[in-house]
């Protein structure tokens, strides 16, 4: 695989037959050298931890090691205390998983693509994981099996994690984000009958739904509506529903619109109910949507587990990201066992050439995409909306919980590990509808808005 | 007049269902329309959205051909979210029993202590008097938080649902056992106990059946809402999943099941009842 070792790397050799370092045959003697020496420096620690445990004054060791003679004292401490055991219990907290059977919870929309892909493309077998993917009914109720843990990890909107480690909406529970599993992907659909109705001015009165209140759904409707001079809560009116219900709510003319997670945009299109008003990428081109979450309990007491996992969802968001794998990964996820859509409606969403339900083919080929890092801007931006909506108050320490929650740390080194290439800083600068976004700067962000509460 | 043609019930029936049937036929009928798009934009979306509608309910056929492919294959498993439609409904009807079960070993002692002393009875009748108007599915957040397991939270639920009926049933029962026969029973000097169970279980049987009938009656409705709530298994789950999919033959076929299988239920504790119904 010569050809493609970066030539300007001084750790790489560019001829066959050698390894990184040269002194060993083929990299793949390097490698098991390298895992020798490791568990060489491994037992060493565990020797050394025994033997500061039996000899608390390091010159009674080095008096009772002169008058026996090294080995004997090794042979003479083996027989009383089982090193080899100790050794190998040691090695294992390093190695193995703690545990291969895991239950991961997903809501049937197409953010979940790269939890709900890994299952039947294979990335969690190949991590020596055996996941069952659990379809659940809303996100109130994905937090709270998340939170009884019924599911090791689960799929959630990216505010969530948030809004459960600093206890809005339930007890404060630490809670952690390690990858985004989708940006863009979320639109503005609106009934039929508001055909001609496209600017936000003239939609006074009107009924919304988004998917839950702690969600990056909420929170882009309510900024464009916002910017439109369109107050959230006394203009409108906005009101969670579960993302299955919302087209059958539109059809039945309970709702006016939504703005809501693919493929229900694509579905109310398919059956002729609704039209696409916007894609949510016209707001912030690349924002976050779901995130893969986990406790941080089971991040800390599972980490090789936890680490698996990880790569595996990382894994298969890099597959998700190529343009050319999204019709295969349509075609994987659309069966009754996981989303239950018809496949073209999903293919429309990960394709990006779809219909917009007033005649036009669209062609956008980033309607939805695939970026795992979890900025940690991202995380500011979301608290300074939970603030700016009430949803929080007083004082936040928004760097802290961003990354806190924000796993930015443990993305960066994975992606490495699968072979992605993550960014070297985890603040990003971005704009919304064209208003720019400074992450150091929070309160000041809130303050800049004309409609708030609070 | 029907008892010397006893055919006439049932073809009246035939011929309610034919109407029934018909009138949905004619209801549903889907208008050939032009396709009003453009071919390319046409194969994106649904065959009545291209014809400018929206898409209609299935018809009569189409359900039934939904539900032949139920019935022909009821158990398949193709992974955690799809199964076989007997195999929700299995895992519903184990959940009733379950909890319907519990129900009663707690309603009935509790009923028959009610019913035996007049003190009791007054002082819990406020907690039942408060406690038995709730929906149970009220009690779902509640559960799912001090449980923290969805399966024992949906049992919870049909137990506390089943509970109200038969308790209070029992009690009813118990307390309008005739006068006379526990009078008989204390001049011949019968042990409390063996009164309990030879006269007033006896007596009170056939109002306990009643109670537990209907039960079991609420139970199975709200096993369903329950389902969908929670999800994972179930026929409740099953229906939601389809009207994510927005499938309504799908759901129709299982509207079917679920009153199939709720007939089932009510006619064998109707049964059960008939078995301890006396004459005086």
């Amino acid at each position: 695989m010569s050809a493609f070792r970066n030539p300007f790397d001084h750790k790489v050799r560019l001829h066959r037959g050698g390894c990184s370092c040269g002194h060993h045959h083929s990299q793949a003697d390097h490698d098991k050298a390298e895992l020798l020496e490791k568990q060489a420096l491994q037992d060493r620690a565990v020797e050394g931890a025994i033997m500061r445990a039996l000899f608390p004054q390091d010159e009674v060791r080095r008096r009772f090691l002169k008058a026996v003679g090294g080995t004997t004292a090794m042979a003479a401490i083996a027989s009383l205390f089982p090193l080899a055991a100790a050794k190998e219990a040691f090695a294992e907290t390093l190695g193995p998983l703690e545990k291969t059977k895991l239950s991961v919870g997903f809501i049937p929309i197409t953010c979940a693509t790269p939890i709900i892909m890994a299952h039947p493309l294979g990335y969690y077998a190949k991590y020596g994981l055996d996941v069952e993917v659990v379809k659940t009914a809303g996100w109130a109720v994905i937090r709270d099996k998340a939170l009884a843990k019924e599911y090791d990890a689960a799929h959630m909107l990216s505010p969530m994690p948030l809004a459960i480690s600093i206890g809005a909406g339930s007890n404060p529970i630490p809670w952690t984000m390690p990858a985004v599993e989708n940006i863009n992907g979320q639109a503005i659909t609106l009934a039929m009958k508001h055909k001609d109705k496209r600017d936000p001015k003239d939609w006074k009165g009107f009924r919304f739904a988004v998917p839950f209140d702690y969600s990056m759904h909420n929170y882009l409707l309510r900024y464009y509506l916002a910017e439109h001079g369109i107050d959230p809560d006394r203009d409108v009116s906005i009101r969670s529903v579960p993302p299955p219900e919302m087209v059958a709510n539109l059809r039945a003319d309970n709702i006016d619109g939504f703005l809501a997670p693919d493929p229900v945009n694509q579905r109310a299109v398919y059956d002729g109910v609704g039209f696409i008003h916007l894609l949510s990428k016209e707001i912030w081109e690349g924002h976050p949507c779901c995130a893969f979450s986990a406790s941080r309990e089971f991040v800390t007491t599972m980490p090789n587990t936890y680490q698996a996992l990880l790569k595996a969802i990382l894994d298969a968001t890099a597959y998700a990201r190529k343009p050319e794998n999204r019709k295969e990964i349509a075609a994987a996820i659309a069966p009754t066992n996981y989303l239950n859509q018809p496949v073209t409606v999903v293919e429309q969403v990960l394709t990006g050439t779809y219909a917009d339900g007033l005649g036009n083919v669209v062609r956008d080929p980033n309607r939805i995409d695939f970026d795992p890092f979890p900025y940690e801007s991202f995380a500011i931006w979301i608290l300074t909306q939970m603030k700016r909506w009430g949803q929080i108050s007083g004082e936040v320490d928004y760097a802290k919980v961003a990354s806190d929650v924000f796993l930015a740390t443990d993305a960066t080194r994975l992606m490495k590990e699968v072979g992605m290439e993550p960014p070297t800083d985890p603040v990003k600068a971005f704009s919304v509808m064209g208003k720019p976004f400074d992450p150091s700067q929070p309160e000041a962000y809130i303050d800049s808005f004309a409609i708030k509460r609070g | 007049m029907s008892g010397n043609r006893p055919w006439l019930a049932p073809l009246l029936s035939l011929v309610f269902l034919a109407v029934f049937v018909g009138l949905w036929h004619l209801g549903t009928r889907t208008s050939v329309g032009e396709v009003i798009v453009d071919p390319e934009y046409a194969a994106l979306i649904g065959a009545a959205a291209a014809t400018g509608g929206q898409s209609a309910m299935p018809g009569p056929g189409d359900v039934v051909a939904k539900l032949w492919e139920h019935v022909t294959d009821p158990f398949y498993d193709r992974g955690t979210n799809d199964k076989g439609i007997g195999i929700q409904l299995g895992h519903s009807i184990a959940r009733v029993l379950i909890g319907f079960g519990l129900a009663a070993l707690v309603a009935v002692p509790l009923g028959f202590v009610i019913g035996m002393s007049p003190l009791v009875y007054k002082a819990l009748d406020p907690f039942i008097q408060i406690l038995k108007p709730i929906s149970p599915l009220a009690w779902m957040p509640l559960a799912l938080y001090t449980i923290k397991d969805s399966n024992i939270s949906a049992i919870f639920v049909i137990f506390i649902c089943s509970l109200w009926p038969m308790l209070i049933n029992t009690a009813f029962g118990v307390a309008s056992v005739r006068r006379d026969w526990l009078n008989v029973a204390r001049t011949l000097e019968v042990s409390r106990l063996r009164t309990a169970f030879q006269v007033i279980l006896p007596a009170a049987a056939p109002t306990i059946m009643t109670g537990m009938r209907i039960s079991v009656g609420i139970a199975w409705l709200v096993i369903v809402a329950a389902e969908m709530l929670v999800g994972g298994t179930g026929i409740g789950y099953f229906v939601w999943n389809e009207w994510n999919n927005l499938s309504i033959a799908n759901i129709i076929s299982a509207i079917l099941f679920i009153g199939l299988i709720g007939m089932v239920l009510d006619n064998s504790l109707a049964r059960l009842g008939r078995a301890v119904t006396y004459k005086e």
